[in-house]
């Protein structure tokens, strides 16, 4: 199979995913407008499949985020809306679905900036976290502190005082005791030194791997993203302009190029060249 | 000064403490959750007083049976309130929204007026007569168990709020409204159940009150008290609403007792002045976190 480049309206069932059973979580054609003006998802398409991972990279503003918060339901909160479209999850239709009520059907999402409740201790933070579940049992907390065992001595501790990378931490377990079938990330390594992102990914592999979760991860950093998603999606201005598996992406010589920084010149090409390279619309 | 006056101070002090901290926990619930500043919290307990006096001298019901339809009343009334006033005004500026609950306040003490005159009420007495003699003070047993059961209701709040998956959820959102909706929990819900429950605990201290004293729209201005206690306690903390609660409670009965009934009244809004000048985040206001 190759690359195959792609208009903003392909009709959906195209492609079949790289590895995993069918797809848990579809959008077809979303389009997405905040405050009635801006336009910020044109049409976006994606599947995941069952038990695999997806990466979703793409440049600053391209609508990563806004495609996450369609699909946990957050856009109202920010007076954005799904103008056309739709969304299926476990073959449900939950385009328009209030936010509560897709996380009792599996869909968790760890937000932009970790968001952790500054004044809770980190105990209580887990126990919101299984708020959709009821209280937390004993075996959702256990797994919890056996992936992340830096969190049982903090656990008094008011999540505020932790460091970043304790907070993000905290925030993938506080999502674990929903015990999510799909669990979006959006930037988890934000601000994170290099070997604290390389253990985030690494949690995240180990999720999927052994509790089967699906995961839709938002990342900055592609090659980070490629080494453990199994496909890859490629947004700019609120369009997928490439997808495929993650092997494909990796070898594509565009992302490479500019989302890689392994440029024919050797040097990482800066967000200029990448307007430059836009206009030519090579991927469009 | 003797030991029976300073006892018999200490106890009624405690008493008309809880019952203010009883009063003000629902105040500082709703700003915790919704950062609304209630200015009809008096009303709430006014309410609370007639609603029960309502049930158990007009209807004839059983002490325990008019305290559950209290409940139910309260609850009814805090969601009511919160879905059909509060939850339109989303949005707005700080200010309206506090217009808005001065005039919920004029409407609901009018109401109460209308249906239950401006006549104060004979209530026979639900908590029992008689006094005990403690350190040799011979004190009301009435005043005692005012002071148990406001005792045990904050305690039973405040675990509800520490513990319970509802507590939780609740802190939550007063924490980041976002994060929490991420995890299933519905801000409207919360803010719905801290009108709801502020109601609730303003009819226990509305009817404590009304026993040690009397059912009369003289209620409402026992409602005033709630905002020293909690400029005292700091608008955000549980913990602060009591200690809030206690030293008003305590400071007023002893300058009742040592000093002039009268200035006493004022105690409490001279306190509050002097905290707004000292410390206006209160003693207990939440330290807050700003780490990124
Ligand atoms: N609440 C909002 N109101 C109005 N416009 C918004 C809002 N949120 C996002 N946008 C706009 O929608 C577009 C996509 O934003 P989005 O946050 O989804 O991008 P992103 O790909 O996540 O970017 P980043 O990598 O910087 O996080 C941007 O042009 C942004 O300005
Ligand atoms: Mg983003």
């Amino acid at each position: 199979m190759t690359l195959r480049d792609r208009s903003p309206a392909t009709p959906e069932g195209a492609h079949q995913a790289s590895s995993g059973g069918d797809p848990v979580l579809r959008l077809h054609n979303i389009e997405v407008i905040y405050d009635r003006v801006v336009l910020a998802l044109r049409g976006v398409s994606i599947e995941v499949a069952e038990g695999t991972i997806a990466a979703l990279l793409g440049p600053n503003g391209a609508g990563k985020s806004t495609t996450l918060k369609a699909v946990s339901g957050l856009l109202p909160t920010e007076r954005g809306e799904i103008s056309d479209g739709h969304i299926r999850f476990c073959d449900r239709d939950v385009t328009h679905l209030d936010a509560a009520a897709r996380v009792r059907l599996g869909i968790s999402l760890c937000m932009e900036g970790r968001h952790v409740f500054k004044h809770l201790t980190v105990a209580d933070n887990l126990a919101a976290g299984a708020y959709t579940r009821g209280t937390a049992s004993r075996e959702d907390l256990d797994l919890v502190y056996e992936y992340f065992p830096r969190l049982v001595g903090l656990r008094r501790r008011a999540a505020g005082y932790l460091s970043g990378g304790e907070q993000q931490q905290l925030v993938i377990g506080r999502a674990m005791m929903a015990r999510p079938s799909l669990l979006m990330l959006d930037e988890p390594s934000l601000g994170l030194a290099p070997t604290l992102v390389e253990d985030i990914f690494g949690y995240i592999a180990r999720l999927n791997r052994e509790l089967g979760t699906t995961v839709l991860v938002i990342e900055q950093n592609a090659r980070q993203a490629l080494e453990v998603a199994h496909r890859g999606y490629v947004m700019e201005q609120g369009r997928i302009v490439l997808e495929g598996s993650a092997a494909q992406l990796r070898n594509n010589p565009d992302v490479k190029e500019f989302y890689l920084g392994l440029g024919e010149h050797g040097r990482r090409k800066s967000y200029r060249d990448v307007k430059h390279y836009k206009r030519r619309k090579h991927w469009l | 000064m003797n030991v029976e006056t300073l006892t018999t101070l200490t106890v009624y002090g405690l008493a008309d403490g809880a019952v203010l901290a009883l009063a003000a926990l629902g105040f500082v619930l709703i700003y915790k959750a919704t950062q609304v500043i209630n200015f009809a919290q008096g009303e709430f307990l006014l309410i609370g007083g007639y609603t029960f006096y309502a049930a158990f001298v007009l209807f004839g019901l059983p002490t325990t049976v008019a305290v559950l339809f209290g409940v139910v009343v309260a609850v009814a009334l805090g969601v009511v309130v919160e879905r059909f006033v509060l939850r339109p005004l989303v949005g707005e500026s700080a200010i309206s929204v506090i217009m808005v609950t001065v005039g919920l306040a004029a409407v609901l003490r009018g109401v109460m007026q209308l249906i239950f005159g401006v006549q104060a009420r004979q209530m026979p007495a639900v908590l029992p007569a008689g006094t005990v003699e403690v350190l040799g003070a011979r004190l009301p047993l009435n005043r005692l168990l005012v002071l148990v059961v406001a005792a045990v209701v904050l305690i039973a709040f405040a675990l509800f709020f520490r513990r319970s998956r509802h507590g939780v959820a609740m802190r939550a959102v007063a924490d980041d409204q976002q994060a929490a909706l991420t995890m299933g929990i519905s801000a409207r819900r919360v803010f719905a159940m801290s009108w709801a429950l502020a109601a609730v605990s303003a009819l226990v201290a509305g009817v404590l009150l009304a026993d040690i004293t009397a059912v009369t729209p003289d209620l409402v201005s026992f409602g005033l008290l709630v905002f020293p206690v909690v400029i005292l306690g700091g608008l955000d903390s549980v913990a602060g609403t009591i200690v809030g609660g206690i030293i008003i409670g305590l400071s007023e009965q002893f300058v009742s007792g040592f000093y002039d009934p009268g200035f006493a009244q004022i105690v409490p809004f001279i306190l509050l002045v002097v905290i707004l000048m000292v410390r206006p985040y209160g003693l207990f206001g939440q330290v807050r976190i700003e780490r990124v």
